[in-house]
């Protein structure tokens, strides 16, 4: 049989198509079904689209190449469910354009940081971590109190993100700006419909500046929603969660 | 006297179409420099811009210098690849290690968003793997296909496009990451526009490769193009499938990708996975079917193996990336299907090997007396044993201890630093004398040096890794006697630190090896007289000088 093989050997283009069968059909088969199989894409209660302030902590943390320390997936094995929490379902990133579920815990997961530390203190372990705990390696972003966040497209960036199937309405996307200044002001009058259009969002001042938004405001916002969206006391992993 | 005619019409023409190219290039490039609205992006618009006119500067000077026999190969662009490899290899390695350093002193990330392990690890897997293996992959395939079909490179100025439009989009990329531009997709970190640019160059490479093989005066297509030609037709398969993004706007670098959640981190890793399977394998192995048999001067061990191993190794491998998402969201069929090709795959990379190794059949000596064959037989030995930790850490329950811990890192550097890095050396220092037509080395013994020192740097690197990685890995889930998780996650940050000193110091000795490489060869190309001649195999002279020299003893 073997000896047949130099059909391939002496013809190019049968050798290039004959590659790009055999390389094509494993990413089919692996790839393809996850688009339609219930187990990866059925909608989980309480999951919602990430609002203005969050979704652009969310662009701070992939600039400063966060996942390359943190993941954000919780195994289904006892010790990470006891560290960390309910192990993560699919839907939890369903909204995540790319992805976060990092490779490497050089620190912890943050898949379930939301809600498990005050806004103070993360203030403080941005600045400088080791302020809050000593033996960190992680680097300091200081820059984020310092910086204004840049606001100016973050219509575009929702009108973007509702291209590619996240479910932000017309509301959403005229309000993003607005939005942005409400979630960081607990005094301000948009607060209420900040957390209308986004239910369980934090309104906080998150940095402690009253005067601007900063990206430090933004970077928390982000981790204080991370896994809190769920109610994993009503959530039952065989019955059904739909919407 | 017609067909001069025509060669110098053809010419002519593709002299214009490179010119008309880069102005086109140079147009969008300012374009982008004027109209965008994000400061980095504008200086990549300029990168480009002034690669392009740079680029149309040289193609017209051409046209003033006419004259002079051609050789018949095309090795300029090749040169260049070559010289670009030890360049961004040198600072690939020296940067990876100022990372290991900044895990050992947090100090040294400095306070400041340019030097931040964030931003400074993609700088160091794309400059290691894209930068250095890329033009590597570059100079010897583009070097292979010619000797092994026996015809001059296809196209007139595309071969240069391709070498210098690659080394354009690394440096839009790699600055893209220091200035905070990425899309977070690990070793697919460029934004949108730099991914643009790459395909149209790698569309080029598919041109000139396929193109010389079509031309070829052999009637056989020898079996390291197949590697070279599986390990582009894949690698564009991969990057298009991964990269499928939407821009924010056409004048900003942010972007959002197409698939979400579970879609996404399965397309990823099955480009991630095989990024590793068809760049730094397949593309890899090509270098070793040349590059051993030619300096040990026997035939390939098994014709039939490589055959048999070529068609499984490209068809198991693409089906391995799940094993990067063990007990995650990812569903369990898919997770066990990753896993188990991923252990059917260990057979096809060492049937790999040992058509390697066993290339040294009846010249086993070789490895005492010529220390580029010995830096080559070692690196395919590294291949060999990263091939089996692969398989094995992808077995499920194996891998709920080694993932997210330094272990994948180690098993990463054995392959990369291991097999990449010493296949790649080997390889730089067969083509610099033969590129370059001279009669040798400027230093056999400096190439010794070199093994040693990164040989024993590898070796620290991994096992430090082992222990790191096996060590948190065991901390993570240790129970004390109540029931309780017994340590903290900072506990075992801490446990981490000597481990960490011990990782850079072995990549520094891997950096001062690879400066030792870059002196050699640099006194090789500049054509000073070797100091140890007599200890050189005649192969290392150049094929063209090898007939006047005096016969090896």
């Amino acid at each position: 049989m073997l000896s047949k093989h130099g059909v391939f050997e002496r013809n190019t283009w049968l050798l290039s198509i004959g590659i790009l069968i055999v390389v094509a059909i494993g990413g089919i088969v692996e790839i393809v079904p996850l688009f339609y199989l219930k187990s990866t894409i059925e909608k989980v209660e309480g999951m919602r689209p990430y609002s203005p302030l969050e979704l652009a902590g969310r662009d701070i943390y992939i600039r400063e190449g966060c996942y390359v320390c943190h993941s954000q997936m919780i195994r289904s094995l006892r010790d990470e469910v006891e560290r960390y929490g309910h192990y993560s379902l699919a839907a939890e990133s369903m909204y995540d354009h790319p992805f976060q579920w990092g490779s490497k815990r050089t620190g912890p997961d943050l898949a379930r940081v939301g809600g498990k530390y005050s806004n103070d203190w993360h203030k403080a372990h941005m600045t400088n971590p080791r302020s809050v705990v000593p033996e960190s390696i992680m680097p300091a972003y200081p820059w984020l109190a310092q910086r204004k966040l840049d606001v100016a497209n973050i219509g575009e960036k929702l009108k973007t993100q509702a291209a590619i199937g996240v479910p932000y309405s017309e509301d959403m996307i005229t309000n993003a700006a607005a939005d942005i200044a409400a979630q960081s002001n607990p005094d301000a009058d948009g607060a209420d419909a900040v957390k209308e259009r986004y239910p369980k969002a934090i309104v906080a001042n998150f940095d402690g500046k009253a005067d601007e938004v900063t990206e430090l405001d933004a970077m928390v916002a982000y981790l204080q929603v991370l896994g809190t969206l769920v109610d994993f006391t009503k959530f039952d992993a065989a019955g059904p969660n739909l919407r | 006297m017609a067909a001069t005619t025509t060669s110098e019409e053809m010419s002519a023409f593709s002299d214009a179409l490179a010119v008309l190219g880069a102005a086109i290039a140079a147009i969008l490039g300012f374009y982008v420099t004027i109209y965008s609205t994000d400061a980095a992006m504008k200086f990549h618009g300029a990168v480009l811009g002034v690669g392009a006119v740079i680029g149309a500067i040289v193609v017209l000077n051409s046209l003033s210098s006419k004259g002079g026999e051609r050789p018949y190969y095309h090795d300029g662009p090749i040169k260049f690849a070559a010289i670009a490899a030890v360049f961004w290899g040198i600072a690939g390695f020296l940067v990876g290690d100022i990372i290991a350093w900044q895990m050992a002193f947090p100090a040294l990330n400095l306070d400041l968003p340019w030097t931040s392990f964030g931003r400074l690890r993609p700088l160091h897997t794309s400059a290691v793997i894209f930068a250095f293996g890329g033009n590597a992959l570059l100079a010897t395939s583009l070097y292979v296909v010619q000797r092994t079909t026996k015809a001059r490179l296809f196209g007139r100025w595309s071969p240069w496009f391709v070498v210098f439009g690659y080394n354009i989009f690394i440096v839009i990329a790699g600055t893209g990451y220091v200035l905070g531009i990425t899309q977070s997709k690990e070793y697919a970190e460029p934004e949108w526009y730099a991914d643009l640019f790459l395909t149209i160059v790698w569309v080029y490479y598919l041109i000139v490769f396929g193109g010389t093989l079509l031309k070829r005066k052999e009637p056989h297509i020898y079996v390291a193009n197949w590697f070279y030609l599986a390990f582009i037709l894949t690698i564009a398969m991969l990057h298009i499938v991964n990269n499928l993004t939407l821009p924010v706007s056409l004048t900003e670098p942010k972007s959002y990708i197409l698939f979400s959640g579970v879609q996404d981190a399965m397309t990823q890793w099955w480009y991630g996975h095989n990024a590793v399977g068809f760049f730094l394998t397949a593309g890899f192995l090509g270098m070793m079917y040349y590059f051993i048999p030619k300096r040990a001067e026997r035939p390939v061990y098994s014709y039939r193996l490589s055959i048999v191993h070529f068609w499984s190794l490209i068809f198991l491998y693409i089906w391995a990336g799940p094993h990067h998402l063990h007990y995650t969201a990812l569903p369990d069929w898919a997770q066990t299907l990753g896993m188990t090709f991923s252990i059917m795959l260990w057979m096809p990379s060492w049937g790999g090997m040992i058509n390697g190794l066993m290339t040294l059949s009846g010249a086993w000596d070789k490895l005492r007396t010529d220390p580029v064959i010995r830096m080559m037989v070692v690196s395919v030995a590294f291949y060999g044993m990263s091939t089996f930790e692969g398989p094995l850490m992808s077995v499920k329950a194996v891998n709920s201890l080694s993932h997210y811990t330094d272990w994948t890192i180690g098993h990463v550097h054995s392959g990369a630093l291991g097999w990449v890095g010493m296949i790649s050396f080997g390889a730089l220092y067969c083509l610099f004398p033969w590129l370059w037509k001279r009669k040798g080395l400027y230093s056999i013994h400096l190439v010794e040096w070199h093994f040693w020192i990164s040989t024993v740097g590898i070796l620290l690197y991994i096992t430090a890794m082992w222990v790191s990685g096996i060590l948190q890995g065991l901390m993570w889930r240790a129970y004390d006697e109540l029931g309780f998780l017994k340590y903290s996650f900072v506990e075992t940050v801490d446990a981490m630190h000597i481990p960490y000193i011990i990782r850079a110091g072995g990549g520094a000795l891997f950096v001062i090896g690879a400066l030792m490489m870059a002196y050699n060869l640099w006194r090789t190309a500049r054509g000073d007289e070797s100091i140890d001649l007599e200890d050189q195999p005649r192969v290392a002279a150049a094929p063209e000088i090898r007939a006047t020299l005096a016969p090896a003893e």
